[in-house]
């Protein structure tokens, strides 16, 4: 399959790429690993006139830990957090994440920030992401700007970036002492997207009691959803059998499945329920010390 | 639309050509350097066949441009013979009869070959399910797993009596 012809742009730093996407306006599109974008163009559901490769900026492949925060570059590979020591000891959860994203070949192409930047609720890092509250930085025109993850995505295939600025940065809050997190993925086989999936983090004080809660479902919406009912009901409370069900019940409910060839929406609405109470019994053994 | 001029190291040698931005690597090594022990199976990025190892990763070279490939090295299945002698893993497909149909076995190679140097610091394994998890993304429709497995391993321990390469 031979995609459409494009103009291939390959700038080397980040102003000319913003410039370039200025003047190409909404008819150009960034290139990082491009494990989405050119199977979507090889089968023309994607058609830019113009491909701006951002691979040959330097200093944009990094994962580091500053000012309390972790921080992801636009071209750190999903395979670069497989290997991350502080990925590993501090975010065991996104080690969860990229290990069931698409398959270790792909991995080694993609890239973190084009998993979000793509937009699609059936990736896994935006509930993930949604679970930590990182925070964006998009580089425009006149400069940086931070943005929520939780306004990020707008829907499907949306996302709150314009067209003239790139994802430069994930920004994740190092978590508290005590705190802990997993991402479950139910696919049918490797480097199928989501039937459905969980990301959930929590920080629980010396007696137990959760202190806060994130969670992110993945595949089961036109975009991401974050669970806020679920996470309001574990908050401030001790992280038993039946505040765990009864959580899971909620996030149950808050996910708007549909049905399609990967199950039926009540399949998997009940999919959520049992993942996101597994989810939660595995963050809850982590923020104590478990593995 | 205009051709790029890149310019490639493919299994040690430089190689330039002047070609269409929207080429894809698999179709330029196949088709401009003739290189054709690189298949092409789904080509929608999901079998591996097409697996290369682009600057030490093993990457599917229906998913990336050849122009993205520009001042990079690449090693194809033709460049894992060294004078004449078969590379450990090669061998190892040919002892534990690693393949059947043989469709898949370049991508397995290629994937094997990052796999097992990346590994290469361990003084023992790698274990059936490191392997397992690290041919994920390559399909093989004769269903060979258990021998490919059994390739791997083979490899691994003749690597470590001769020392990585």
């Amino acid at each position: 399959m031979i995609p459409r012809s494009f103009e291939y742009l390959a700038p080397r730093t980040l102003s000319e790429a913003i410039s370039l996407l200025q003047k190409s306006g909404p008819e150009a599109k960034i290139l990082s690993g491009g494990q989405s974008l050119i199977p979507m163009m090889k089968l023309r559901l994607a058609t830019p006139a113009y491909i701006i490769d951002i691979n040959r900026i330097p200093g944009l492949n990094y994962i580091s830990e500053s000012d309390g925060y972790l921080r992801i570059g636009a071209l750190a590979r999903e395979s670069d957090l497989e290997v991350s020591p502080t990925v590993i000891s501090r975010f065991p959860i996104l080690a969860d994440t990229t290990a069931v994203i698409a398959d270790p070949l792909v991995r080694n192409q993609a890239t973190v920030c084009g998993n979000l930047a793509h937009g699609d609720p059936a990736n896994d890092h935006p509930a993930t992401m949604l679970a930590l509250e990182a925070s964006l930085i998009a580089a425009g025109p006149s400069g940086e700007r931070e943005i929520s993850v939780e306004s990020f995505f707008t829907g499907l295939f949306t996302t709150d970036l314009q067209p003239d600025e790139i994802l430069k940065e994930i920004k994740i809050p190092i978590p508290s002492p005590l705190s802990g997190g997993a991402y479950l993925k139910l696919e049918r086989k490797v480097g199928d997207y989501a039937t459905a999936g969980v990301a959930v983090q929590i920080t629980v004080n010396d007696a137990g009691i959760c202190q806060r809660a994130g969670i992110g479902l993945t595949n089961v919406g036109f975009s991401t959803l974050k669970a806020k009912k679920a996470e309001a009901f574990l908050t401030g409370k001790t992280l038993d059998d039946s505040t765990i069900k009864q959580a899971a019940e909620l996030a149950a409910g808050e996910a708007q499945p549909i049905d399609d060839i990967r199950g039926s929406a009540d399949y998997k609405r009940d999919l959520i329920r049992v993942l996101t109470a597994r989810a939660i019994n595995r963050a809850f053994k982590r923020a104590k010390g478990g593995a | 639309m205009a051709k790029i001029g890149i310019k490639v190291k493919v299994n040690g040698v430089e190689r330039a050509a002047e070609v269409e931005s929207r080429l894809l690597l698999v179709h330029f090594l196949r088709e401009n350097l003739r290189l054709t022990g690189t298949h092409i199976g789904c080509d929608t990025s999901h079998c591996g066949a097409c697996t290369v190892v682009l600057d030490g990763r093993a990457i599917k070279s229906c998913a990336i441009f050849a122009v993205q490939a520009d001042g990079r090295e690449i090693l194809t299945v033709e460049g894992l013979e060294q004078d004449g002698k078969l590379h450990a893993l090669q061998e190892g497909f040919f002892q534990e009869h690693g393949l059947q149909c043989g469709y898949c076995t370049p991508g397995m190679l290629m994937t094997g070959y990052a796999f097992l140097k990346s590994k290469f610091n361990s003084t023992e394994g790698p274990t059936e399910s490191e392997i397992r998890h690290a041919i994920s993304g390559n399909l093989c429709r004769c269903t060979g797993y258990v021998n490919i497995v059994k390739a791997y391993q083979y490899a691994a321990a003749k690597m470590r009596e001769g020392g990585a390469q």
